[in-house]
């Protein structure tokens, strides 16, 4: 076994023993460089690699082909500014607009649990429903993994799941934007686009923000 | 039985466990961790319950608080090398092959091609010490110079030829990867505190190059579906 060598060696009295089984180490330098590897990789490094949240944003429009005015079903448009969150549903109708509709008004919601999860838990129930459904069919072994991902993937895009535009104005942080964005993931929402805010929206916004 | 002799000088104390110990700390965290890379700003991440790690062969904007533009691609020095070159001829910008060296083992940088040569001579320390008072100009983003549209695309076909590598090499020992897995990724790495404008210019300039598909790096925070 290693032993710390007394620096004093051999006392006066008595004859020295012969040596005996392993000779002595002095492992003290070891340890100190053991430990300095240990401190050198404690500071250098960092454990959980970062994770990422991917977003598909919509294509940029070809310039040359024709604008086709979508008439959007079943949406929701979110509004951020900072650290304020408006929504209205379905289509934007602006102040005396030619369809003759009222104009939209804008509703207010937060970034609580009670606010925009919610709001989007009862706007997404077809999917939310689906999902449930097939969550059970998957724990009880009815369908498989890949069938399981197809059919989250249909119910998804399906005509009355809920789509939803996100705007922003100028006052928005990015942190607005991912918490949205991860209460859509959180909702299972499977049409997400970041879109630009048009200038009867922003008028909106800055009129509740103003005040 | 022989009286107890008086101990005398240092106790013998048995290192070898601690020595096992430090040793195996040591091997665990030569294994589990990876380094900590040398970037040239701190950014306080968004956070999301997306639990994605970030893939291998990335090329990374950071946008930080006050909205500077900063660039970074993963891999060799010698993709980064090349990806200078490129950019060096296309604005015409000379390189000594020191300055050209000390590019490859940079993480990221920010700063116009015109400031590049002084910003490669500084050191490390320098760099971030600049960078955090707010002196360098970062990447300009403007729609008449908007060099970071440059340096995305030229990164994007640097990266792109570094995982086409990979792949026939991973081809050549026999496996059978998926291409897709070698195609570079594209990182968005903001700060949570900063406005969205700033973020939207770089997503535009990814639009224009018909890069769609965008990751952005955010912390980890509890799924509340799986909490109920």
């Amino acid at each position: 076994m290693a032993q710390i060598v007394d620096a004093g060696g051999g006392d006066g009295k008595g004859k020295k023993k012969a040596k005996k089984g392993t000779p002595m180490m002095d492992m003290t330098p070891m340890v100190d460089l053991a430990f300095l590897l240990l401190t050198f990789f404690v500071m250098t490094s960092t454990f959980s690699k970062p994770k990422v949240m991917s977003l598909v944003y919509p294509a940029k429009p070809d310039p040359k082909a024709e604008k086709t005015e979508q008439k959007i079903n079943n949406a929701v448009t979110f509004l951020l500014s900072n650290d304020r969150i408006f929504y209205y549903q379905d289509q934007f109708y602006p102040e005396g607009n030619a369809a003759g509709k009222p104009a939209t008004q804008l509703e207010e919601t937060d970034f609580s649990p009670q606010g925009v999860r919610k709001l989007l838990t009862d706007l997404n129930r077809f999917v939310l429903e689906k999902k449930a459904g097939y969550d059970r069919q998957l724990k009880s072994k009815e369908i498989a993994d890949s069938t399981y991902l197809r059919l989250m993937r249909q119910a998804k895009s399906d005509n009355a799941a809920l789509k939803v535009l996100i705007k922003t104005d100028d006052k928005a942080t990015c942190n607005n934007f991912i918490d949205l964005v991860d209460e859509l993931k959180i909702a299972d929402i499977g049409v997400i686009a970041p879109v630009d805010i048009s200038a009867d929206e922003f008028k909106l916004v800055k009129a509740k923000t103003d005040k | 039985m022989a009286k107890a002799s008086k101990p005398k000088g240092a106790p013998a104390i048995d290192m070898t466990p601690i020595v096992d110990l430090g040793f195996l700390l040591v091997t665990f965290f030569m294994l589990a961790a990876n380094f900590r890379s040398d970037e040239v700003v701190q950014v306080d991440t968004p956070y999301s319950i997306s639990e994605m790690t970030i893939p291998e062969n990335v090329v990374m904007i950071t946008v930080d608080k006050g909205g500077r533009v900063f660039f970074g691609i993963s891999g060799k020095p010698e993709a980064k090398e090349n990806l200078l070159k490129r950019m060096a001829a296309k604005y015409k910008v000379p390189f000594s092959q020191e300055q050209i060296e000390k590019f490859g083992i940079l993480t990221d940088f920010g700063c116009s091609m015109q400031e590049m040569p002084a910003f490669l001579d500084m050191s490390s320390d320098d760099r971030k010490r600049l960078v955090a008072e707010g002196k360098t100009m970062a990447i300009p983003t403007d729609s008449t110079n908007n060099q970071l549209k440059d340096w995305i695309n030229f990164g994007n076909i640097e990266m792109l030829a570094v995982g086409e590598k990979a792949y026939y090499e991973a081809k050549d020992k026999g496996f059978d990867p998926n291409i897709n897995e070698f195609k570079p990724k594209f990182i968005l790495k903001v700060d949570g505190k900063a406005e969205y404008v700033y973020a939207k210019k770089v997503i535009e300039t990814f639009r224009d190059l018909n890069i769609n598909n965008l990751n952005f790096v955010t912390g980890l925070k509890a799924d509340p579906r799986k909490s109920q």
